[in-house]
This record gives C-alpha cells, structure tokens and sequence, in this order.
C-alpha cells in the first residue's frame, strides 16, 4: 500500500496560508484604490445623481471590503500561531 | 415635548447605570474571571470611541455641508483595520512585549526610552486633544439646550456654561474612579472598557434607529431616499479630490496616532486574536455608523430647513413627536461624548503623569526615600490630578472660544495634530535606522508647522495671530503667510497644512535619521520593535500556564541536563503537592530554578533566559548589561588564566633547562671524577711502584737509589701541585677566593711573571719581546693573582711552542675601555676545533707526559680574570697561539 507522504499536505498549507496573509497585506491597498476612484468621475459628472450613486458605490465598495476582511480573517492564521514563527524565515528567504 | 428633569432623570439613571456596569466589569476581572469582558466582541466596541459626539451629531452636519465627504473620516480607519496584517498586528505586539502605556511611552520607547520624545507627544498630544474634549462638551451642552429651549424658565440658556461644568465634574469623577483604581502592570481598565462598549451599543442602536425611522417612517424606503437625495443640495455637491484623499490618510493616521485611540487599540488589548475579529467587525461597525447619515441630512434638510444641521440627528425625531427616539437618540450622543472624554482623559493623564509629572518628582525627590508603595501612592495621585486638570483644561477652552462655530472645524484640525507622530511612530516601527534625533526633529518642525498653518488661524484673525500676519504674513514676507506657504495658495486650509507639516516631518525624520548616529540604547530597543515577530511569539497571558512551565523545563534540560532538570521539577511539583514534572510558575520555583540556571550560565543570563519565558517580558538593557559584564570578567579570567599559563610554560621551559643543566654538570662530575682518579692514580702507581723496589731491594747502587728516589720526589711533587692547582680552582670557581686588591704597575707584573717562568726548572730558550714603553699602565687589581695568569701562559708557550726558534712577543694596547695583553708565540698555535675547549678543565691537547700538567692551567687562568673583572681568550690568525688578556681600563684609570 503506497501512501502519500503527509509532508507535502503540510507543506501545501502553509504555503497556502503564507499565501493569504499575502492578500491581508494587499486588501487595504485595494481597498484605497477603489475608493479613489470616484476622483476619476467627480470632474466631469455635473449631473445631480453625483452624489446618490456615488454613496451607493463607496457602501458597496465598503461593504465588499467588510466581507473580504471577514472571510481572510475566518482562514488567516491566528496571531502567535505557528506560522509567526515562520515569519522570520519568511522574511530572511 | 419631553419635561427636562424626565431628561435629567434619564440621564443619571443612565450614568448611574454605567457606573454599575463599569462596578460589576470590574469585579468580575478582579475575581480572574475574565469571560465576557476578554471577548473580541468587547474589544471591537471599545475601538468605537474613534466615533464621537463629533461623528454622531456632526457626520450629519458635515453631510448637509459637503455631502459624501463625511464618510472618508470612517474611510481611513477602515482600511486600517482591514490592513491589520501591516500595522497594527505589530504596534500591538510590541504593546504587549514591550509593556507600553500610551502612544508617547511607544515613542520614547522605541527611540532609547528618550524621555524629551516622551515629553513631546504628549505635549503635542495634550494641545491636539483640549479642544477634542472642549468640542465633546460642547455637543452634549448643546444637546441638552435643545430639550431646554422650549422650557427657559427652567434652565437659562447661560447657564449651559455650569452644565457643561457639571458633565466634565461627573465625567472626571468617573475617569478617577474607574481609570484609576489600581495601578496595573499593564494598564487596564476592564470597567472602563465595558462601560464604553456598552455606550458603543447605545449610541450604534441609536442612530440606527433613527436611521430606521427616517428611511421607513418619515420616507417611504431606499428608493424615496434615493430620489430625495437627487432632489436635495447634496446631490450637486462635488467630492474635492484633494480633500477626499487627504482626509482618507488623515483619518487613518489619526486612528494609530490618537492618545485615546491608542489606548483602547493597543493598550486595552487583552489578546491579539481579538484583532482578526476587530479587522472587519470593526469597519462594520463604523458602516452601520455612517449608513443612515445621508439619509439623516436629507430628511432633516427637508423637515428643519434652516435648523442647526449638526443637531439634526436629535431635532428631527423631536420635531417628528418621536420623544423617546429622541431620548435615545440623546443617550447615543451622551454616550459618544463621554467615553471618548473618559477615555482621553485616561490616555492622555497617564502620559502627562508618566512622562511630565512623575520626572519632576523623581528629579526633586532624587536621593530620598523611594519605596516601591511610596511611588505607587504617588503615581496615582498624579493621574486623578492629571485627568482632572485635562478635563479643566478643556472645560476653560470651551468656556473660552465661547462654544461656538469654532469648535466645529476642530475635529479635523485636532486629527492633524495628532497625525504628525506618524513618521515617527511607522519609522520606528519599519525603519530600525530612524534615531532618536530625527524623531524629535520630525515632530517638532511637522507640529510647529500645524500650529502655524492650521491651529493658531482656527481661532480667527485676531486671536494669537494678528490679522495682518494671515493676509501678508509675518512681517510682510508673502511666502510665509500661514494659508499659502511657499506661495502655494490654491490648496483648501486642511490639505495645505497636512501637506506641508507631513512632508517637513518625513524628510526632516528621515533626513537627521540618516545623519545622526543612534545610542547603544536606541539600537537596542530598534531591534526590539522592528523584529518583534523575531524576537517575542504571542506574549503569554497573565495567567501562568502549563504551558510556561514545559517552556522552562524544555530549556532547564537544555542546560542542566535532562535527568537533573527533569528531578529539579519533580521535586517543586511535589513540593507543590502536585504529581509530575510540571510546577506551578511560582515566584519561588522561577527564583530557585534561575538559581540553579545561574550556576550553569550566570546570573544575568539565567534571568534573562526565565525572564523571556515566565514574564513575558523582553530582555531588558539591564539584564542585557550585566550578561555583558559577566562576559567582560570571564573574558577577563581567561586572560589571567592565559598569561597563568604563560608563566607556567615559561618556568616548565627554565625547569627543563635547569635540568639539562644538572644533567650536563653531571656528566663533567663524573668525567671530572674519572679525569682526577685518573689524574691521581698515575704518580701514585709510580710512588708505591719505586718505593716497593727501595724496600725490597737492599743491594741498591747509590745511582739507583738517587735515581728512584728522585723519581718519588718528582711524582710527589707533581701530585702537590695537582692538589694545589686542584684546591685553587675550586676555590676560585665557588668565589671563596680572597683578592689582594691594591694599585701596580703592568711593566712590573709582567717583569715578575718572566723572572719566575724562567727560573723554573728546564724551561727552554725562548726568545721574549717586549715594548717596555706600552707597558707602563697603572691598574688597580690583586697583582699575584694576575702574575699567575701571565706565568702559565708564558709556561705554555715555552712547553708547547714548537718552533725551531721559539719566540714570544708580549703587546699592550688599549681599546675600548679596556687594557689588552696579548701573548703571541710563533708556534703552530692551536687548531681550529680545540680552540673551544682548551679553557676547559683537564683539556690537554697533547701528549700527558710532555704537557706534565693536569690541563687545568687555562682553567684556573680563566677563572682568576673573571675574579678580576677582565677576561681571557684565544685569539686566532696571529701566527701562532696567542691569547689575549683583557683588564678594563676604567679600573686602570680609577688607577691613575
């Protein structure tokens, strides 16, 4: 009976989780961009729904931004967990 | 219309209510029984004193002034939290590992413990937060007025002075109570905590309900909203690009650079897991904050047209009949303002007291008495008199600008002022190159360039910055006018002052950073907070845990061995009553165990080493110093042990020497012994031999008898010599000799030494040449001794000169200090290989019977000049043998 080494499994994870903390790092980034985006229509947009649909967007933005933040935080590791100690390593490589 | 004491009695019965709370919370942690008040759901509502009275009145007014804008004040902290993973997860580990207190500890922490860094920010931070705290007093003063307005006989509106007096009284009394109960290690407020986020839930029930009621009561939903938004004087109103992004990092940098902020973010945390909660419960939160205020102003604009907008959240359910939405809505205002004040009032008391206060009375008191109990009493006093004089602080301020429009446009002016220890504190953070110096150069040039540009103008054109200086600027330079630095006047006031202040504070940071040279101290504690994921895992809990002592025998195996380790703590463990290897992490079981870890590695690093794992706490400097100087005195050990062991090998060397020596003076001794046995036997074998014939045969002619008895005379004489000769050297050789010092003449010692080798017996014809003129020199020296010298080697040179015409020539000369007599006879001389050792006792280069000597002649010569100061040796290339007296001339001189 062959059996697949549990090794790689692990190893998979870890990178895998190393890999979600990536995107932590970068949802406030994402997040800052798309709420600059209204600058790139306020000039030219003098029509009254300016503001409605602008205030619809900015919540809708907000609100993905809550939820991604959610589901990150659900699968991300728990600080102190193993993968702090890790991150020296990380850092080095 | 609601009777204002039912408003008053609501009120106290709702801070009364937050006393209980705060009471019960604390109890309850005081008991150890953390359960619901460590919960991440708390930590969250506690962050939401980032929302103030001024967000909830004032997001609305804001609305109705410049529409969507509001929103990028919650934007800020959003993205912060949602960027948890950057920032706050470090500034919250370094909080707990480094046991930092408030935003200026963290400062003055990071860059060497500089206690000027400290004094700065909290200077800065008190300027930054009196108004903040004026403005709070204001909001909830005005809240009351509203209820008031339609009652004036009741309360006058003058007197909304005295109740401002009387929230900001109540407020320290709480502050006190419950912000300085105990002095904790780690400065927590579990009370405090709990009362601000049950007002965090009051005040989000609020205006949600409100929001509610504007959306579903007074307008009929969404779509309604929608199409009273696009009808109203918000939908025209343009996002100014400049401000949307300035205001978005403004706010984010005030929400990590806020004293209060600070507090509840990291100070207040009990675990760090609560942030992955907070990082999207937290901008939830402040959704659901900021989800009705347009609709809010929408409808206000259109029910109270004209009405202090900032008020609208409290007016138009009021106006609407709603009374105890409004009361709601009061309670939610009442909330924001004051767990912001209580929480203000903690932070920034505890860094004036620790930064401000508690130096001075060190410095004053230095070298009294400083008890441990002393000190406590003492830091406590200095925090209740702090928050009571931050509160005054801000209640004169209010009083002062009269509560008026002014304070309105604060909030943003104050999170600009807060915003500029930013560099310093991300710096600090990231940057382990940042130093002291520039910290304090990029907080000192950013602040005073928001006093100049931002803070002094907002009190009006004639208040502390004379008119003129705003239109022209100081003395007439136009590029410094406060409004358009640098000419630069097409900004909006906020963004051109956070412009220029963040951008002299950066390059001012980073500049004298690079330039200046950091303190052992600095470079320490830069290392500490930069790799504080290197350095600490999640600082444990307060509670000791198993899991602290499988720590400590993990690493007590490491170092004591696993069988003692592993005894070590089955003796605590059963000492405690316990079976197995693991303790309790009593103070006494760490004591003992870094005792025993002492042993084996020294005290400081023992400690240190215990230190990381039981206390959590970093190593300090001291402990760090004091591994050093153990390091300093074994270092210093092993180079005594090194030179010990110099010496050793050096006198192991001359012991070795020593030996060869005996060994070699050994080998001559017997030689020597065999040498004289020898020596000895030969006359004495002819002695008895001879006389054995005289006795035994009478019948002897007279010529034999003459002839052996002459022979017995001879040999007799020549053993009495050897024993002379024998006796003197060793006489000579062990310094027993006495000298006949006194002055002579050289001529006449060598004028005896020829008289009396030619008078020996046998001597052969030898020609002598002398220089009599040379000769005369006066030495002080014993002149029998120094005959002797010249005697035997003018003996040897008429026994062993084998020319056919012996001759012997005799030359003084003086060099170098010294008299040089040189016997040079025109023999064959001595051959290159026995030059060495003719000095040597019984040398005899030739054949024993035609030296008739024992060969110690040269020996005794030798050691008579040595006696004498001088020296005597072989000189070759002469001709012939020739050897060379030599007597020092400052002797001779002395002579004179």
């Amino acid at each position: 009976m062959s059996r697949a080494p549990p090794r790689v499994f692990l190893e998979r994870r870890t990178y895998r989780r190393r890999r979600l903390t990536d995107a932590a790092r970068l949802l406030p980034v994402v997040g800052l961009l798309l709420f600059l985006v209204p600058l790139l229509w306020a000039p030219d947009r003098t029509d009254t729904a300016a503001t409605a649909s602008t205030t619809i967007y900015v919540f809708a933005v907000w609100a993905g931004l809550i939820a991604a933040a959610l589901l990150l935080s659900r699968r991300l590791p728990k600080p102190g967990s193993e993968l702090n100690a890790h991150e020296g390593q990380e850092r080095a490589e | 219309m609601i009777d204002f004491n039912v408003l008053v009695l609501v009120c106290l019965t709702y801070v009364a209510f937050l006393f209980l709370i705060a009471f019960v919370a604390e109890k309850r942690a005081e008991r150890g029984a953390g359960g619901w008040l460590r919960s991440p759901v708390v930590y969250t509502l506690s962050l939401s004193i980032y929302c103030t009275a001024w967000t909830f009145y004032g997001a609305v007014g804001y609305a109705v002034r410049s529409g969507l804008e509001f929103v990028t004040i919650y934007l800020g902290p959003t993205l912060v939290m949602v960027g948890w993973w950057w920032v706050v997860r470090k500034l919250v580990r370094i909080g707990r590992s480094q046991r930092i207190t408030s935003i200026a500890d963290l400062i003055s922490s990071r860059y060497g413990k500089s206690n000027l860094l400290g004094v700065i920010v909290t200077l800065m931070a008190v300027i930054g937060t009196t108004p903040y705290i004026a403005l709070q007093l204001q909001s909830v003063t005005l809240s009351f007025s509203v209820f008031s307005s339609d009652v004036p006989s009741m309360v006058n509106v003058d007197d909304l002075g005295n109740t401002a007096l009387l929230v900001a009284i109540g407020l320290a009394l709480f502050t006190v109570l419950f912000g300085t109960r105990n002095l904790d290690a780690n400065e927590r407020h579990h009370g405090v905590v709990t009362a601000i986020a049950v007002e965090a839930v009051v005040k989000l029930v609020a205006l949600l309900a409100v929001g509610i009621f504007v959306v579903w009561g007074v307008a009929a939903g969404p779509a309604d909203i929608i199409a009273r938004i696009e009808g109203s004087d918000i939908a025209n109103m343009k996002l100014a690009g400049g401000r949307w992004a300035t205001l978005i990092f403004l706010s984010a940098a005030a929400f990590l650079c806020l004293p209060r902020m600070f507090q509840v973010l990291v100070v207040e945390n009990a675990d760090e897991r609560h942030l992955s909660v907070a990082s999207w419960a937290f901008p939830l939160y402040l959704f659901l904050m900021s989800l009705f205020v347009i609709p809010i102003a929408v409808v206000g604009l259109g029910v109270l047209p004209g009405a202090n907008p900032d008020l609208y959240v409290l007016t138009v359910p009021l106006t609407l009949g709603q009374n105890k939405l409004a009361m709601l809505s009061f309670l939610g205002g009442f909330s924001s303002a004051t767990s912001m004040v209580i929480v203000a009032a903690i932070a920034l008391s505890t860094m004036v007291s620790n930064h401000i206060v508690m130096p001075i009375w060190l410095n004053a008191r230095r070298g009294g008495a400083s008890m441990s109990g002393d000190v406590r009493n003492v830091v406590l006093l200095s925090r209740r008199l702090s928050i009571a004089a931050v509160l005054a602080l801000g209640y004169t301020y209010f009083r002062l600008s009269g509560g008026g429009e002014a304070l309105a446009s604060i909030g943003l002016i104050s999170f600009a002022g807060v915003a500029q220890v930013l560099p310093a504190l991300l710096g600090g953070l990231f940057w382990r190159g940042a130093t002291r110096n520039g910290a304090a150069a990029g907080l000192v040039l950013g602040f005073t360039i928001w006093a100049y540009a931002l803070f002094l103008p907002s009190f009006g054109d004639s208040f502390l910055l004379p008119a003129s200086v705003l239109q022209d600027g100081p003395w007439g330079i136009s590029w410094l006018r406060p409004r358009a630095l640098f000419g630069v006047d097409t900004l909006d006031p906020v963004v051109h002052a956070v412009f220029w202040s963040m951008t002299f504070n950066t390059v001012a940071f980073f500049a004298v950073s690079l330039l200046s040279f950091p303190a052992p101290m600095e470079r320490l504690q830069g290392a500490q907070f930069v790799n504080v994921f290197e350095h600490s895992r999640n600082a444990p809990g307060w509670a000791q845990s198993a899991a602290e002592a499988e720590d400590l025998l993990i690493m007590s195996q490491r170092i004591l061995g696993a069988p003692q380790a592993q005894a070590l703590f089955q003796r605590a463990a059963q000492g405690q009553g316990k079976a197995g290897y693991l303790p309790d992490t009593t103070p006494d079981f760490v004591e003992i165990l870094e005792r025993e870890l002492a042993g084996s590695v020294g005290a400081a690093t023992a400690h240190a080493m215990v230190g990381q794992i039981t206390g959590g706490a970093a190593v300090s400097v001291e402990d760090l110093m004091a591994v050093a100087d153990e390091t300093a005195q074994m270092l210093e050990y092993s180079s005594q042990l090194k030179a010990k062991s110099d010496e050793l090998g050096r006198t192991a060397r001359q012991l070795r020497d020593a030996n060869d020596k005996l060994t070699a003076l050994s080998i001559q001794k017997d030689a020597f012994l065999s040498q004289i046995s020898h020596e000895l036997r030969t006359p004495m074998t002819s002695i008895r031999a001879f006389s054995e014939i005289l006795m035994a045969d009478d019948g002897m002619s007279e010529a034999d008898l003459t002839k052996f008895s002459t022979i017995i005379h001879d040999e007799a004489i020549r053993l009495t010599r050897l024993l002379d000769d024998l006796l003197d050297l060793s006489v000579l050789e062990n310094g027993q000799v006495t000298l006949n010092w006194q002055q002579t003449d050289l001529g006449a010692v060598l004028e005896r030494a020829f008289a009396a080798s030619t008078s020996m017996p046998g001597a052969r014809q030898m020609t002598i040449r002398r220089e009599r003129g040379s000769e005369d020199v006066s030495l002080m020296t014993d002149p029998d001794r120094l005959a002797q010298v010249f005697i035997n080697l003018i003996t040897n040179a008429r026994k062993y000169c084998d020319a056919e015409a012996p001759d012997l020539r005799v030359a003084v000369s003086k060099r170098g200090g010294n008299v040089m007599v040189d016997f040079i006879d025109n023999g064959s001389g001595i051959p290159l290989v026995s030059q060495s050792v003719i000095f040597e006792k019984f040398s005899r280069l030739t054949d024993h019977s035609r030296a008739g000597g024992a060969g110690l002649g040269l020996a005794i010569c030798r050691e008579i000049m040595a006696r004498l100061g001088g020296s005597i040796t072989y000189l070759p290339g002469q001709g012939g043998a020739a050897f060379r007296v030599s007597l020092p001339q400052a002797m001779a001189k002395a002579a004179e």
